[in-house]
């Protein structure tokens, strides 16, 4: 028979942080900026420059470590990893190895195997490394500093993890975390949250860990869940095959769906960490620690639970909604404004879900304002439009945030509540259409829809569907 | 000499300093630093047991900045001392194989 | 009064008095400069134009009454391991020896604003590492007392650049002894203030738990003066420390009665030259008859202070001339095979001998396996270190002793032992690793003509007391230096 393997995974996590300066300089940590504009001599590492640390980082980090579970390390220090590559323009990272921010933490992940703990070992404050261009037409490669310094946090799991199911829900639920605390919008896709997989395999039943591997890049659900697949088989095969795993730095290419080692001769892996003599000690007292504690927002669980005591909507829309900060607050803010939870879910979930799928969007990229949203409920609620004139209204005011009332009245929308000139409409329509009239007096109740659309038509979509089937039917 | 430097040492040590040493200053190295850790051995002699490791003289500490931004474009300074440039960026020998 | 032969202070007075202009104090030193550069090599780069500019616009602020400090209009001469917006910032070493920096150190800011004309930069051990101006990779500076002799180092082109009137004052940086030394091996007065005293922003780094930019001047006056305009809180370093003491000419007072003075054993054993012993020893009578507590006592721990040193020194150096691999600036070797190749032979061709061995030992000791029995054994004896010296300072104020064993040796004679050469800093290294404010002062000259130094040690922040004694000691001593070398 088959031996049976089990799979352990740990997860170092790198989160940027959203800071609005870097971490040891005031460069801004904008996005899409020309190559080394947001650049300055601390982080291009030029003789003579010092960093300072950015107050904000070691607040967002506290945060995270808070919401975690972990004890805040209260005399901490950062210290220099030494290893050259030219996105490091230092050639040394500033990090901290010998007093992290934060240790011993836990989160609760819950999968179709029910709930389980993922211990936290710490968390840890750096800075980024720069951007890296392969120039083909040269044959060389080209640095972009912008990104160098940006603040990072790394969150280093234990091997708590058994299966790519626990480690996508373990990462969701850092990301809500993390997102809840404003401290970052976590998107794998675009680097601002990156994981790292550390993975062994022992025969089942065994106590000590096998071998493991490191793996990076990978940038997405998909791909972590496919190289976890590709790496326990791999080392698999090299255990039955009687060989060796080989504890190393693995690269994943998703695209091949396959891995390869990243060592080379001149990759020492030997860091000669040191406490960085540039930097002096952070000292947090119970104080701050307290400030930050207070300043913690209400997370998801809490969260869910007030909305099914609060609102009259469903677990699921609870779900989703709750699923994304950015969403919470619109649909929190909506319902402050006087809107109908229910009504307000029903945008969310419906056209809001619709156009984030169909222009590939995170809820995180929403740019409506509820007040907009508040008075489009109130012009559908007044019956001053109807609701496929909403509709429409609502995919303008999705792309460039609108104000519903002006849009409504700059283009005619409202609705024809008239009596008089919708009747005179309705008489033309059953003029003009004898066939479908006789289908109707034939007992061929559908005929009446394709009235009722003719009417809407002539009415470029401003009446009241209700009141011209009314209409229809009376003059009928 | 208590102190031998094999030359694999030497080797290693200079992967992580990035010197590349000829035969000759090879030899001068593992020489002088071999003494120079005989002559640093000498701190054994003191009993450190218990005694905190000093990195920073004075009580200084927390040491912030607010997050503000304070630098604005200055590319053209920053590039201004590279041996290589082009659009913008550093010229370094390709990166990948 | 020839102008060269005044002080900072003096020459300031004179140019607010207009009795000499700053042109005339500029034309003065680049004069003295075509006279004796040749021979002594003080400076890897004058800036003769930009200091005949600068001249021009500090009289006019002068003029305008915007300039009115005890330094203003006075030359001034760096050491070139501070960074100068526009003006080449080599350390001496072949690997920065095209690097324009595009900012100015904040202590080169502190004297611009006070009215300071800056001269160049003066020559130095490369990255400061070492004791002699001999590992420069742009010559060897001589000593203006003797050209056959070393001027000391590493800030030994600001210390000869002083004692031979090529400038008024010069800043040089001191991380196991390198402002005191020189000073004391060319006759002038050096300080290393309080360990953050002096923002190290724009100085390239060595050792930075222990480099401190300080004066290198004529007399203790001077010295007092240039404090009052470097020592400044600096948001840009976090090892600056915030202080509101730093009026240190209100410390020139003649007057040490009273002041405990400790003399440690442990400074005058083995190794010292017996002139340097009398000089120095001669200097602490002279307090004494001055009304000061003489007391002789054991510091301990002395010969551990070398190994200490060159550990945390070599350990921090190799991490900070990391970033010195021909991408950002400096030197890139010509032909490479890929990356790997391009750092080591770039780094190989571009950093002297005395530099790569201090990298290499540094490496080494952080390296894994080795940094807890070196680099944290290291940072243990330093606290121990520290110990002593508080413990000594609860009993004196001021500790006083020899600069160094000997005064400036001949040129070509120290490079060839390391060890011994090491050897040499023996009590000025202790001063950095406890973070303390160290001065230096001549107390007399040897039998072959060359100056002899004092060495002055306070406790943190105390550099008021130096000042006082040592500018008491300067009265008791008289004028002192070589007017001849100029003529």
């Amino acid at each position: 028979m088959a031996k049976q393997y089990e799979t352990v995974i740990g997860l170092e996590v790198h989160v940027e942080l959203a800071t609005k300066t870097k971490i040891f300089c005031g460069c801004s940590t904008a996005f899409g900026g020309e190559p080394n504009t947001h650049t300055c001599p601390v982080c291009t590492g030029m003789p003579g420059s010092l960093p300072v640390l950015n107050k904000q980082v070691l607040e967002y980090a506290v945060a995270v470590g808070l919401a975690t579970n972990c004890t805040i390390t209260q005399y901490c220090k950062f210290d220099r990893k030494n290893y050259f590559y030219p996105d490091n323009p230092q050639n040394y990272q500033i990090s901290q190895l010998y007093l992290p921010i934060c240790r011993n933490g836990k989160v609760e992940i819950e999968t179709e195997k029910g709930k389980k703990f993922v211990g936290i070992h710490e968390i840890h404050m750096e800075e980024d490394a720069g951007k890296l261009i392969h120039d083909e037409w040269d044959d060389c490669s080209l640095v972009d500093f912008n990104r160098s310094g940006v603040p990072l946090i790394e969150i280093v799991s234990e091997p708590d993890m058994r299966s790519a199911e626990e480690v996508i829900a373990y990462l969701e639920k850092l990301r809500m975390i993390i997102q809840y605390l404003g401290a970052s919008d976590c998107k794998l896709q675009e680097g601002s949250m990156r994981a790292d997989v550390n993975l062994s395999i022992r025969e089942a039943g065994q106590e000590a860990f096998g071998t493991r591997t490191e793996m990076k890049n990978l940038n997405s659900f998909k791909a972590i869940a496919r190289a976890i697949e590709g790496e326990r088989e791999r080392q698999i095969e090299l255990l039955e095959e009687g060989k060796k795993v080989v504890q190393e730095t693995r690269r994943w290419d998703d695209n091949k769906g396959e891995s390869y080692a990243m060592r080379s001769k001149e990759d020492a892996q030997d860091y000669r960490y040191f406490p960085d003599p540039d930097l002096v000690p952070i000292v947090l007292d119970d104080a701050f620690l307290d400030g930050i504690r207070r300043k913690q927002p209400e997370f998801r669980e809490e969260k869910m639970l007030r909305y099914k005591e609060e609102f009259d909507i469903p677990e699921y829309d609870i779900e989703i909604i709750t699923g994304s900060k950015h969403m919470a607050d619109i649909f929190e803010a909506t319902v402050a404004l006087g809107s109908q939870p229910k009504k307000v879910s029903n945008w969310l979930m419906v056209e809001t879900l619709r156009l984030l799928k169909e222009n590939g969007m995170d809820p995180e990229d929403i740019r409506f304002s509820p007040e907009h949203l508040s008075r489009l409920i109130a012009l559908t609620d007044a019956k001053a439009i109807n609701s496929s004139v909403a509709k429409e209204v609502f995919e303008v005011m999705f792309e460039q945030d609108i104000d519903p009332e002006k849009y409504v009245e700059e283009k005619g929308l409202k609705t024809v509540n008239d009596e008089g000139a919708l009747r005179k409409t309705v008489e033309e329509v059953i003029a003009g259409n004898p066939q479908s009239v006789e289908d109707y007096r034939n007992g061929k109740e559908k005929a009446i829809g394709f009235l009722v659309g003719q009417t809407m038509k002539a009415m470029k979509g401003k009446a009241d569907p209700g009141m011209v089937n009314r209409l229809l039917k009376e003059l009928l | 000499m208590a102190n031998i430097i094999s030359d694999e040492t030497i080797e290693y040590v200079g992967i992580l300093a990035k010197l590349e040493l000829s035969g000759e200053e090879k030899e001068q190295a593992k020489k002088d630093m071999g003494s120079m850790l005989d002559y640093i051995d000498k701190l054994g002699e003191l009993d450190t047991q218990g005694v905190e490791p000093m990195s920073h003289v004075f009580p200084v500490k927390n040491v912030f900045r607010e997050d503000v931004v304070t630098n604005g474009n200055i590319r053209e300074e920053i590039l201004k001392n590279a041996p290589g440039e082009k659009d913008g960026m550093f010229v370094v020998p390709r990166t990948f194989e | 009064m020839n102008i060269l032969d005044m002080t900072a202070v003096e020459l300031a007075a004179a140019i607010k008095e207009r009795k000499v202009t700053v042109l005339e104090a500029v034309e003065a030193v680049l004069t003295q400069m075509e006279k004796s550069e040749e021979t002594f090599n003080c400076y890897v780069t004058v800036d003769k134009e930009g200091a005949l500019m600068q001249a021009g616009e500090v009289q006019r602020k002068i003029d305008a009454g915007e300039l009115t400090g005890p330094l203003a209009g006075v030359p001034v001469a760096i050491k070139d391991n501070m960074c100068t917006e526009g003006m080449l910032t080599t350390c001496s070493s072949k690997i920065l020896g095209n690097f324009v920096p595009t900012f100015s150190s904040e202590a080169v800011l502190n004297l611009q604003k006070a009215g300071a004309v800056i001269l160049g930069k003066t020559n130095m051990d490369e990255f400061a590492m070492g004791s002699t101006t001999e590992t420069s990779a742009f010559g060897v500076t001589k000593n203006p007392w003797n050209p056959e002799h070393v001027p000391g180092g590493s800030s030994g082109g600001s210390a000869a650049a002083v004692a031979a009137g090529e400038c008024f004052y010069a800043l040089g940086s001191d991380t196991g002894g390198s402002i005191r030394q020189p000073a004391s091996f060319c006759g002038v007065v050096g300080m290393k203030p309080t360990y953050g005293r002096v923002s190290r922003y724009g100085l390239i780094a060595y050792g930075s738990s222990l480099d401190q930019i300080g004066p290198l001047c004529k007399d203790v006056t001077d010295c007092a003066a240039i404090m009052e305009v470097i020592a400044s809180h600096d948001p840009k370093d976090s090892t600056s420390v915030e202080q509101d003491d730093t009026d240190f000419t209100t410390a020139l007072v003649e007057d040490v009665q009273g002041m405990r003075i400790g003399i440690p054993k442990d400074y005058f054993g083995e190794g010292l030259e017996p002139e340097v012993k009398e000089a120095v020893l001669g200097a602490a009578k002279a307090l004494e008859e001055k009304g000061a507590i003489v007391e002789e006592f054991d510091l301990s721990l002395v010969e551990y202070a070398i190994p200490t040193y060159y550990t945390i020194a070599a350990a921090e150096a190799s991490s900070n001339l990391e970033r010195f691999d021909g991408i950002k600036y400096g030197y890139r070797t010509s032909e490479y095979e890929g990356l790997h190749n391009m750092y080591k032979k770039s780094r190989s061709e571009g950093f002297g001998p005395e530099v790569k061995r201090r990298i290499m030992l540094g490496s080494f000791v952080l390296s894994s396996g080795y940094y807890d029995a070196y680099y944290l054994k290291a940072l243990r004896v330093k606290a121990l270190i520290k110990k002593a010296f508080d413990e000594a300072f609860a009993k004196y104020d001021v500790i006083l002793g020899p600069v160094a064993p000997t005064t400036a040796p001949k040129l070509g004679q120290s490079l060839s032992d390391p060890i011994k050469m090491y050897l040499g800093d023996i009590y000025t290294i202790s001063v950095n690793l406890a973070g303390l404010p160290g001065l230096s002062m001549p107390c007399g000259v040897d039998s072959k003509g060359l100056p002899i130094g004092l060495q002055l040690i306070g406790d943190c922040f105390q550099e008021k007391k130096l000042i006082q004694t040592a500018y008491t000691y300067e009265k008791i001593r008289g004028p002192f230096g070589r007017k001849e070398d100029r003529q």
